[in-house]
């Protein structure tokens, strides 16, 4: 039975051939997945068709952003076992930045961008630098605080609009001729698949360079690779940094298409959805992450009926994946190869 | 900033933090004794605690208490608050230990990582959080005032009401109750035992997997009961009134040291003080603010809390 299931694995077959390929397939393979992906939105396809929310809106959210989103937690959950439970926070100060600079003043969409990261950039090591130092499940309640804490703050400033938030935000300046309007989302999911391929470039880099080994050696054991000379704090911190600045993109982005937000839509709930994403594709494999994203974005939409549901199955599905496949739908290869040799 | 009302109404204030602080304290016990047995946060307890307080609303509905009835009578709000603390902290009980059994038994004894018992915990608290309000259709739940709130008397700013005094009495009561069963009963001792050494209690006999079945129980009652006096003196809930309650309640539990169940009630009592003060002298609105700083500072500075943990080897 194990030998049939590795002969017909397709994840392993493709690794197998992803290693043998010359660049030049490889080169190949990823333009035509690039330009497949960047194609979707003419696909008028009943299939795969949305019935209730037009196919182009659910392309840029929620599966691009939780894509993006799961990307970047999985950058601190996965590579580096850190749980982080308020995600949602670098998603909101994005949001926010975008929002009321993008209102307030008159700065370049992509400077307002640049400086969303920024900020939740500087969020991710204020709360980092004293909470990284603690162990994991105090960890996991600190980032459900901060989560909190920055949803409870945005209520209560009224200068950020309070809890009606702020409305009017303005949508990006034109690319390549291609407008950003309310009519046609299709610039948006264009916009964001090209970030989302930016950061999974910038994330399989280092990945396969010294902080990738750092962060693994510490999510295995996290004393063993202070022992070995691992820098485990400060690889921690980058991880929660990085980790924040995509999400700080992503909210920049986010605010730019929907026009107004408030501090409602950035509850635990959507922290604990992206967190669901990174845990059913396989924590820590960049490819299971964005099919769990896609996944779990797209079914409720498919099927309305799920909508209502979705958080309460989530919920069971994260009891269920723990118990029965602790590593995702799609693990990553590494760890397996290993705890096959014991 | 507000210094004034902390001032004039300081005993008031005073005598409202011990009252929140005894009901933190029921909850708080529950992270406190899973933690010693388990050296995991249970994030699941917080919906335990919401459990309690959805089935005391179900005992009224059932009894036909409606929110416009008049307050019940000493005799019969005796009766209606014993049937309801008993629903409730079986309820809870019962809740904690099929928590234990689906989404904790499975993990410890594959001895998994603590990253996969906190994730499996926290979907089962949302599943349960979700479920709730799906079923309450996101309501605010009323619950009958079952007793007269009339002050019996008053000292200085102090309103002193019937149902505050039976929060502390009550809590109280539980508190001993508890400390009997923790030092001199068997499960206590199979409790303080596994808490110390789980292997070496293990292999002296102890069955491990039903001491931590009843670690949950225990600690699920507790929650139930603390529901029970929290519905009585809020006289409302709602499907997520876990979170901050549970979030009050743990942040208790490490100011007072985790794993300690004295250290529990200490820090219960200071936090509900600390909450009552901070809101007079802030605004509400910054209350839960405050509790997340308060443990974010204790966490840094003291990580053992205020009594270290007692129940259990030092952190590893």
């Amino acid at each position: 039975m194990k030998k049939i299931l590795v002969l017909f694995n397709p994840r392993d077959r493709f690794g197998d051939w992803w290693d043998r390929a010359t660049s030049l397939q490889r080169g190949m393979f990823r333009l035509v997945l690039i330009g497949l992906f960047f194609a979707l939105p003419f696909i008028n396809n009943p299939v795969i068709d949305t019935p209730e929310t037009s196919f182009e809106s659910v392309l840029f959210y929620p599966l691009v952003m939780f894509a993006i989103m799961a990307v970047g937690l999985n950058v601190v959950v996965g590579k580096s076992g850190i749980l982080d439970l308020g995600y949602v926070a670098f998603f909101a100060i994005g949001a926010y930045t975008q929002a009321v600079f993008g209102i307030f003043t008159d700065l370049n969409f992509w400077l307002v961008l640049l400086l969303g990261m920024g900020f939740a950039m500087l969020a991710g090591i204020l709360l980092g630098v004293p909470a990284l130092r603690l162990r994991g499940d105090y960890l996991a309640i600190i980032t459900l605080g901060f989560g909190e804490i920055v949803r409870i703050i945005a209520v209560n400033t009224e200068a950020i609009g309070g809890a009606a938030g702020l409305t009017g935000i303005p949508s990006p300046p034109p690319i390549l001729g291609m407008e950003f309007s309310v009519q046609d989302l299709r610039p948006y999911y264009w916009l964001s698949l090209t970030i989302l391929l930016l950061v999974l470039w910038g994330i399989v880099r280092l990945s396969h360079r010294k902080p990738g080994r750092a962060w693994e050696a510490i999510r295995e054991d996290e004393d063993v690779a202070a022992f070995m000379g691992v820098q485990t704090f400060r690889y921690k911190l980058w991880a929660f940094v990085i980790g924040g600045a995509i999400g700080g993109a992503a909210g920049v982005i986010y605010a730019s298409q929907i026009l107004s937000i408030e501090p409602k839509m950035f509850e635990l709930n959507l922290s604990i959805m992206i967190l669901a994403c990174v845990v059913f594709g396989g924590m820590g494999n960049i490819w299971g992450v964005i099919f769990g994203a896609v996944l779990l974005g797209y079914l409720p939409e498919k099927l309305r009926f799920l909508t209502d549901y979705r958080i309460l199955i989530f919920g069971i599905l994260m009891v269920v994946m723990m118990n029965l496949r602790p590593n995702g739908l799609i693990p990553r290869k590494k760890r397996e190869v290993i705890l096959e040799k014991i | 900033m507000e210094f004034s009302i902390l001032v004039s109404e300081f005993a008031s204030l005073t005598f409202d933090g011990i009252v929140v602080g005894a009901i933190y304290a029921l909850v708080a016990l529950g992270y406190t004794l899973v933690y010693g047995v388990l050296r995991l946060i249970n994030f699941a307890h917080s919906e335990i605690f919401m459990i309690g307080t959805m089935t005391c609303y179900a005992v009224t509905l059932v009894l036909g208490i409606a929110t416009d009835t008049d307050p019940l009578t000493l005799a019969s709000f005796t009766l209606v608050f014993l049937l309801i603390i008993l629903a409730a902290s079986l309820a809870s009980g019962v809740s904690a230990v099929i928590l234990e059994f689906v989404a904790y038994r499975r993990l410890r004894i594959m001895r998994a990582s603590r990253l996969s018992s906190l994730i499996s915990a926290i979907g089962a608290s949302f599943f349960l959080t979700e479920l709730f309000r799906i079923i309450t259709e996101s309501r605010n739940i009323a619950f009958p005032r079952l007793v007269d709130k009339e002050p019996i008397f008053v000292i200085s700013s102090a309103y002193v009401t019937f149902d505050k005094v039976l929060v502390l009495i009550g809590a109280t009561a539980l508190f001993f109750l508890l400390n009997r069963v923790i030092n001199h009963s068997k499960l206590g001792l199979g409790i303080r035992a596994v808490s110390q050494d789980e292997t070496t209690s293990v292999l002296m006999g102890v069955n491990a997997s039903r001491v931590v079945s009843l670690t949950f129980l225990l600690g699920g009652i507790l929650a139930g009961a603390g529901s029970a006096f929290y519905m009585v003196f809020y006289e409302t809930t709602k499907a997520n009134v876990g979170f901050l309650v549970g979030i009050s309640a743990f942040t208790a539990a490490v100011l007072g040291g985790i794993g300690n169940v004295r250290g529990a009630l200490l820090g219960s009592f200071t936090l509900g003080l600390i909450q009552q003060y901070s809101s007079a002298v802030l605004g509400y609105n910054w209350r839960d603010v405050v509790t997340f700083v308060i443990l974010v500072l204790v966490l840094l500075v003291k990580p053992t809390g205020l009594l270290g943990e007692a129940l259990q080897r030092a952190r590893v």
